[in-house]
């Protein structure tokens, strides 16, 4: 086949460049970029939450005043509320910035290949956790949307009206159907953090031969700290450890 | 006969070229782009000469029949590439290098080109490494060397078992840089059929696309096929399978003398052929030779495995016979001591068709650790084709075609019989002799390419200024093309009943028997008169099947192989003229009593060159004198 | 032994493909797999059935031209080894084989098992070079380059450009192939003046043709030379700071 390269040939000079992160954005490494930075973001939040909800753990007291000190962060230095709701703020424009790249991400790879293998692959590095992310990563969203509507909102919350937060969380993780779901939902969550967190340090350049061989024991690590603590509420709950 | 003139100008020999590049004509940077020349072929020789007359400013369009320029067979090449940088201090200079290339070649090539070649490989190293090759470094973080067979400095630059592929890929990024910039078009896939001449010169080409089969004519005012070299022709060499002769045999049945045919390197150390449907033999590369040493069990019924095979049971061969060389002794050497040893059936391996490479005492000596480092890829390439580790057991080597120093013939200006016709690379004879030492290769293709070429081909192109090149709706052209696709048609329409490939084997058996490692006159007329009775069978039975118009591989061979058929022809009538036994051609009549090559510098002291008549069995002979003014001819001793 | 194989044959680009069985008999287990090939072949012409189309050229496999899928794997089941150099010895008697060509949409097929990477080419054009005219080079030690850089630099520039981590990745990605060209000169103190440009050009003709990185290693896997996705990572790197410093440059 004659490839006429030249026809690409020829200096051009350089096209009106756009800012920064708008050109960054543009690539698909731009958006490994904001999936690696995201990914950060929610791991500080998941890491967070799993320690503050040990309060569970300690007493109901405790658990309620923790969930009212979230409100009252830098109170009175910022209005009640404000902290928290910044937060929330950020981390839902994180989530939809993830989402958003890894929707963009994955339709560019099928692009990539719209004729796929017809024979049954055989993987030899692409472990379930990779090749499951957008799996995980849809249950994980449709999670989210769930326990916020639960804890958040109480829209689903089997509590009666004006229930503490800790009766909402007995009351919900009491019934089993609940449990397996929140079960379900952070195993979906573990594998979807084990790759994530090993992924980002590719996405994000930091690589160095002689500490590469640590990311894959962080990100077990991690994994294991965030999803066990997770597990063990509605387990606790459904055991009797808490009620 | 005639006797060619070579247009070596006269002077010293240390100046020769530098005086010679200010006598040559040159044309002006603005009128470079008036200019279009043609490159066939994108191996270190093309791609580099490409990407340098891009950068100079003319209109370059390459051809290569891979589907990318970095695919071709200079890439396989290993070990190393020579150079006179002398970092060493270990005595090495320019005139050393060009003395041990043209002792190493059996003092039968031209000393102008190779003291230019010897000149130039400085500039080679200097050149790669700015491009970012990769060469391997000393912990202080300048270049490191090895030494190679033929030679007694360490002037050997490598990068790992790979150098041919990173200089390749310097040359092939060179040639990428030109493409955006717009100097130089690569057509990939398309296979160069035919040269065009029109009157007397060369107008250009007629090529096929091999995936759709087209057809296509392009003019040029010069025409340069670095198109490699045709140890195919043996069917079994260590070449990439469509390393072929067909465009310098072509260009030669359009005029240009084919030099030397007779010459063909066997390398000695390449891993034994393990059965009869082997489709091609593997190097290892010779910088192996290094440090492994080379034997043979001395009882031919020897059955105990090699690590219980005491040393007073072994005859290290080569350290016996070449006491200063030993296991460093040349190709042309090595391979016949190997070949001898065989004979005397001392093989080993199961077809007892190897002799041993063994590593045991340097694995002893310097740790398995530094012996991965210097050989480790060779060793796991060796591990993956046999199943054996020559960590523990020794390797088992025997020799295979590797190389041809023949070629299409040139002059100074490395233009053929075909005025402006070029060949550079292993494509021409130029600068080998009878033998080319390791390392040399890759040195005389970037030498062509980048440093002698371009300069040449300005001095062709300079009186042409303002003639247009020669449209391609010239009555030449059509009859090219015609000719082109008249063969096509006539292998589809055959339907014989045997393959090319069957074909090309049984040719292959009869080149490695009658003309392979060691002649014999009547050897020679059997392959004679062998050779033409296959090749009417070939014509009439062969089977070529599917159509013209796609990706079809056995039709690309069937023209492929009709030219070995002729080229092998001619090696056999050349072999069979020269009398005496030189470098890679040993013909058993002319040999010492102690079985070593015996020249006969009174009588062959030249060069043969080719010139095609129409038959196959009747080309006439010319001779370009070759003068030793400034190394003596001697009797060479590795001893 | 003696295998079963399935083979993708395909008369050309817009043509339908489909399997066809063929039996391969009496393969010795020392012969290579393209050997196989070849024997499988010359037994379609005795018969009169057009042979198998597969690229192969050096059969060493340094050229870089083979690529078969083998049961689902990029280069067949061996580690570190390109198609040219499976060895039979891999396979037991009475396997069943499935031959795919590479697909991507990079990566056109053309017939059969072969297909065309010439998107390779235009990723290299975009950058994967030195910017050096012929004559113009300094002598080649006057840089020093430490070891422990040259190997690195050799380690990246060791890619054959076969394309077996655009076929493996369940993207269709081509990070590897472009990482190692980037690692191979950024690394080099040659290669710094253009550091940036390369990065970035090469980076975003990559995009043209191939699919993302979502860090799966399966070209790490496949590849006949070893190449590591550390090297990925640093394209990563070197392609943000060449975002941002070509905005100041031009």
């Amino acid at each position: 086949m004659a490839t006429k390269v030249s026809e690409r040939g020829g200096a051009s000079a350089p096209a009106k460049r756009s800012p920064f992160l708008v050109e960054l954005y543009r690539s698909a490494l731009g958006k490994k970029y904001v999936m690696a930075i995201t990914g950060i973001i929610f791991m500080g939040y998941v890491l967070a939450h799993m320690f503050g909800n040990l309060k569970l753990y300690q007493s109901a007291a405790e658990f309620n005043a923790y969930a009212e000190f979230l409100g009252t962060i830098l109170y009175p230095i910022a209005p009640d509320g404000a902290v928290l709701n910044v937060l929330r703020v950020m981390l839902l424009g994180a989530l939809i910035l993830h989402v958003t790249a890894a929707f963009q991400l994955t339709q560019m790879n099928r692009n990539a290949r719209p004729d796929s293998y017809r024979s049954k692959r055989d993987f030899v590095a692409a472990d379930f956790a990779a090749r499951t992310m957008r799996w995980t990563g849809v249950i994980v969203l449709l999670f989210i949307g769930y326990h916020l509507a639960d804890f958040t909102f109480g829209w689903v919350n089997p509590a009666a009206e004006g229930a503490t937060l800790y009766e909402k969380v007995i009351a919900s993780f009491s019934n089993p159907a609940i449990a397996g779901f929140y079960l379900v939902a952070n195993l979906a969550l573990g594998l979807h953090l084990y790759h994530g967190v090993w992924s980002l340090f590719q996405s994000m350049g930091w690589n160095n031969r002689r500490f590469n061989h640590w990311r894959r024991y962080l990100a077990v690590a991690f994994t294991v700290v965030v999803v066990g603590g997770n597990l063990s509420f509605p387990i606790a709950v459904q055991v009797g450890l808490i009620s | 006969m005639t006797v060619l003139d070579n247009k070596v100008p006269d002077g010293p020999i240390e100046s020769l070229w530098d005086d010679h590049k200010f006598s040559m004509k040159l044309v002006n940077p603005s009128n470079k782009r008036k200019f279009d020349i043609i490159i066939v072929g994108t191996g270190l020789a093309g791609a580099s000469a490409a990407a340098t007359l891009g950068e100079l400013g003319y209109r370059v369009k390459v051809f290569t029949f891979h589907d990318s320029p970095r695919r071709a067979h200079s890439i396989a090449a290993q070990g190393g590439i020579n150079a006179a940088k002398n970092y060493h201090g270990d005595g090495d200079s320019v005139f050393r290098l060009f003395y041990d290339t043209v002792k190493g070649g059996d003092y039968r090539s031209r000393e102008a080109n190779v003291y230019r070649l010897a000149q130039v490989s400085n500039n080679i190293i200097d050149q790669c490494v700015a491009q970012g090759v990769p060469f391997a470094r000393e912990y202080g973080g300048l270049l490191d060397n090895r030494s190679f067979g033929g030679a007694q400095v360490s002037r050997t630059f490598y990068a790992r078992g790979q150098t041919g592929q990173q200089l390749l890929l310097g040359a092939y990024q060179a040639l990428a840089r030109q493409v955006k910039a717009g100097t130089v078009e690569v057509v990939t896939n398309a296979e160069m059929l035919d040269v065009v001449v029109v009157d007397g010169r060369a107008a250009g080409i007629i090529t096929r696309d091999l995936v759709t089969g087209e057809i296509s004519r392009h003019s040029a005012h010069a025409t340069v096929l670095g198109t490699g070299g045709y140890s195919n022709v043996f069917y079994l060499s260590t070449n990439a399978m469509t390393c072929n002769v067909t465009a310098a045999w072509r260009a030669h049945r359009k005029g240009a003398f084919f030099a030397n045919p007779a010459y063909t390197q066997i390398h000695p150390t390449a891993i034994p052929s393990s059965d009869e449907f082997q489709s091609k033999l593997t190097l290892m590369s010779e910088s192996l030779r290094n440090d492994g040493r080379i034997w043979v069990p001395n009882d031919p019924d020897e059955t105990r495995a090699a690590a219980d095979i005491p040393e007073s049971d072994r005859d290290y061969y080569l350290e016996r016979r070449y006491p200063s060389f030993g296991n460093l002794a040349p190709r042309d050497i090595s391979s016949r001591a190997a070949k001898i040893v065989v004979d005397e059936g001392k093989g080993v391996g199961p077809l007892k068709n190897g002799v041993y490479l063994d590593f045991a005492d340097a694995i002893g000596r310097l740790g398995r650790d530094a012996v991965a480092d210097k050989y480790g890829n060779l060793f796991d390439m060796y591990e993956r084709i046999t199943g054996e580790n020559p960590y523990d057991v020794p390797m088992r080597i025997y020799p295979a075609v590797h190389y041809t120093m023949g070629g299409l013939w040139v002059d100074y200006h490395l233009q053929t019989t075909i005025p402006g016709l070029f060949a550079i690379g292993e494509a021409n004879f130029s600068d080998h002799g009878a033998n080319r030492l390791g390392a040399s290769a890759l040195m005389q293709g970037l030498a062509d390419g980048y440093f002698v070429l371009p300069h040449t081909v300005g001095d062709y192109l300079a009186p042409q200024l303002g003639q247009p090149k020669v449209d391609t709706s010239a009555p030449e052209f059509d009859a090219a093309e015609e000719g082109v696709r008249a063969q096509i048609d006539g292998f589809l329409h055959t339907k014989g009943t045997r393959s090319v490939d069957w074909f090309h084997r049984e040719l292959g058996k009869i080149m490695w028997d009658y003309c392979g490692m060691e002649r014999s006159k009547v050897g020679l007329e059997k392959a004679l008169s062998e050779i033409p009775a296959l090749r009417a069978e070939f014509e009439s039975d062969v089977r070529v099947l599917g159509a013209a118009d796609t990706l079809n591989s056995s039709l690309e061979k069937a023209g492929r192989v009709a030219d070995f058929f002729e080229l092998g022809e001619l090696m056999c009538k050349d072999a069979l003229v020269r009398e005496e036994s030189a470098g890679g051609h040993f013909r058993v009549e002319h040999q010492t009593d102690e079985g070593e090559a015996l020249r006969d510098d009174d009588n062959f002291a030249h060069v043969t060159a080719w010139e095609w008549t129409g038959t196959p069995a009747e080309p006439n002979e010319h001779r370009e004198a070759l003068d030793f003014t400034n190394v003596k001819l001697s009797t060479r001793s590795y001893k | 032994m003696n295998l079963t194989l399935r083979v993708w044959r395909q008369a050309g680009p817009d043509a339908p493909g489909r399997f066809e069985t063929y039996q391969a008999t009496d393969i010795s287990e020392h012969s290579s797999f393209l050997e196989m090939l070849d024997n499988v072949n010359e037994g379609l012409i005795e018969v009169g059935e057009e042979p198998i189309e597969f690229m192969h050229d050096c059969r060493e496999g340094i050229c870089g031209t083979c690529g078969i899928m083998i049961n689902g794997q990029a280069h067949g089941p061996a580690q570190s080894t390109a198609t040219c150099q499976l060895h039979m010895r891999s396979f037991s008697d009475g396997d069943e084989l499935v031959l795919e060509p590479w697909r991507a949409s990079g990566f056109p097929i053309i017939k059969d098992l072969v297909v065309d990477r010439a998107a390779f080419d235009r990723i290299i054009e975009e950058g994967g070079y030195i910017t050096v005219d012929t004559a113009s080079a300094p002598d080649a030690n006057l840089i020093p380059i430490p070891k422990e850089t040259a190997d690195f630099a050799m380690d990246a520039a060791a890619c054959i450009g076969c394309g077996a981590c655009v076929a493996a990745c369940p993207n269709g990605a081509a990070q590897l192939f472009t990482a190692a060209k980037i690692a191979h000169l950024n690394v080099l103190p040659q290669g710094q003046a253009e550091r940036y440009q390369r990065t970035e050009g090469m980076v975003d003709v990559m995009e043209e043709y191939f699919g993302s990185c979502t860090n799966m290693g399966e070209c790490e896997a496949a590849c006949p030379k070893g190449i590591s996705i550390d090297f990925i990572a640093t394209m990563n790197k070197d392609y943000r700071k060449a975002k941002s410093q070509n905005r100041r440059s031009s």
